[in-house]
């Protein structure tokens, strides 16, 4: 085929290739939320004493720190998504990085509220395990469907838009498995929560960097 | 990667086509065309490209651009963002220059002079691919590219819905968009 007559197609595919991203973003979120959504309502299931929890600032600390870390992903993914270095890559490191200060702040605070003999059993919880299971887990519809969307994309970095997409993802496994957790402490977010949401970004970097190449 | 005057026409062809302006899409894509392949030929040496992967290359990263357009950002200068789909296809293109047999010198001389066009290896690969589209596709994607008919003609000369012929077309295209990518491996 001449180059001609490829333009000729590609402007004669106008209409059948126009890509609506937000439109797509939206639709990808929702769906990979809704899935996990079930996963966890139909087979691990809410914390028994989820009534009173919600009066907890502990409990409710646990969903901050985690959609404000998938809401600084999902700010990000647009920009990671583009064949061109980021325009502002400060403002993606500074938004990324408002989870993990907001983390150190509420773990400073417990450190000075909670007797040092209640640290260790604070740390270490009673469901550790199921918490590096849960999230991975409740991570991985949501996952997918961002993989799936960000393929339309064209990331300078494949690898850094997986991470990003495994970052948002992690951090919506993270705040629907937090309504089943019973650990609230600080402290144990910032070792297993962080943990399992790390896994989840690693995940998604590797995926990534096969995926995403376009 | 050209003088600022096309870099803002490109601008605002891309911005309209985004807005849903398919002539100027159309007079876009046409507009880009030889720039690419001027600049493909230019910098393709220092991705130890050869002459016959020129072509290939401006086609490759025409695909991506129509496919990928959506990627960029109308508060920023195209130029940049073209470059950098150029850039990604000629490091495509070096890698699969790196897989392909090497092919003894004498056994290219007498195209390296020729039309890129009109160029023999560049022709195999390209019918190829064309071939592997399958033949009512390939009558399809013809009747469109090469024959120049529109849409609605060719839906009623193959006895197809225009739907159906948009959607056929979006495929084919998408499809050798991927042919070319699978190459590499």
């Amino acid at each position: 085929m001449k180059t001609d007559d490829l333009v000729t197609a590609l402007a004669a595919d106008f209409e059948a290739s126009r890509v609506r991203p937000n439109r797509r973003f939206a639709l990808a979120l929702a769906a990979g939320f809704v899935v996990s959504a079930v996963v966890l309502v139909a087979a691990i299931g809410l914390r028994r004493d989820i009534g009173a929890a919600v009066a907890s600032p502990r409990f409710l600390f646990k969903f901050v720190v985690t959609l404000t870390l998938a809401a600084a992903a999902a700010a990000s993914l647009t920009d990671t998504l583009r064949p061109t270095p980021a325009a502002h890559p400060w403002r993606i490191a500074a938004l990324l990085a408002i989870a993990p200060a907001l983390l150190a702040l509420a773990v400073a605070l417990e450190l000075l509220s909670a007797p040092s003999a209640q640290w260790w059993p604070r740390l270490v919880g009673a469901n550790a395990r199921w918490c590096l299971v849960f999230i991975p887990l409740l991570a991985a519809a949501p996952l997918a469907a961002l993989l799936t969307f960000a393929r339309t994309g064209a990331p300078a970095s494949p690898r850094a838009a997986g991470a990003v997409a495994g970052l948002l993802s992690g951090g919506l496994g993270a705040a629907l498995y937090a309504s089943h957790c019973t650990d609230d402490s600080p402290l144990f977010v910032s070792v297993w929560y962080v943990i399992a949401i790390g896994v989840v970004g690693c995940v998604g970097a590797a995926l990534g960097s096969r995926w995403l190449r376009w | 990667m050209t003088q600022a005057q096309d870099q803002s026409d490109w601008a605002v062809l891309m911005q309209d086509s985004l807005s849903g302006d398919a002539d100027a899409y159309r007079r876009l894509l046409a507009s880009l065309a030889p720039t690419l392949r001027a600049f493909v030929q230019r910098r393709g040496h220092a991705y130890g490209l050869e002459r016959a992967d020129a072509e290939d290359v401006v086609q490759e990263t025409l695909l991506a651009i129509h496919l990928k357009r959506h990627t960029w950002d109308p508060s920023r200068p195209i130029a940049p963002w073209i470059v950098a789909i150029t850039r990604n296809k000629m490091i495509d293109a070096q890698r699969r220059r790196r897989v392909r047999r090497d092919v003894p010198l004498e056994d290219v001389a007498p195209f390296l002079t020729a039309q890129p066009d009109d160029d023999p290896l560049i022709r195999r690969d390209l019918e190829t691919m064309f071939e592997a589209l399958g033949v009512r596709n390939r009558d399809l994607v013809q009747s469109i590219s090469v024959e120049g008919r529109s849409i609605g003609e060719t839906a009623k000369r193959l006895n197809m819905k225009e739907g159906a012929v948009r959607v056929a077309l979006h495929r084919a295209i998408k499809a050798m968009a991927t042919m070319y990518r699978s190459y590499e491996s």
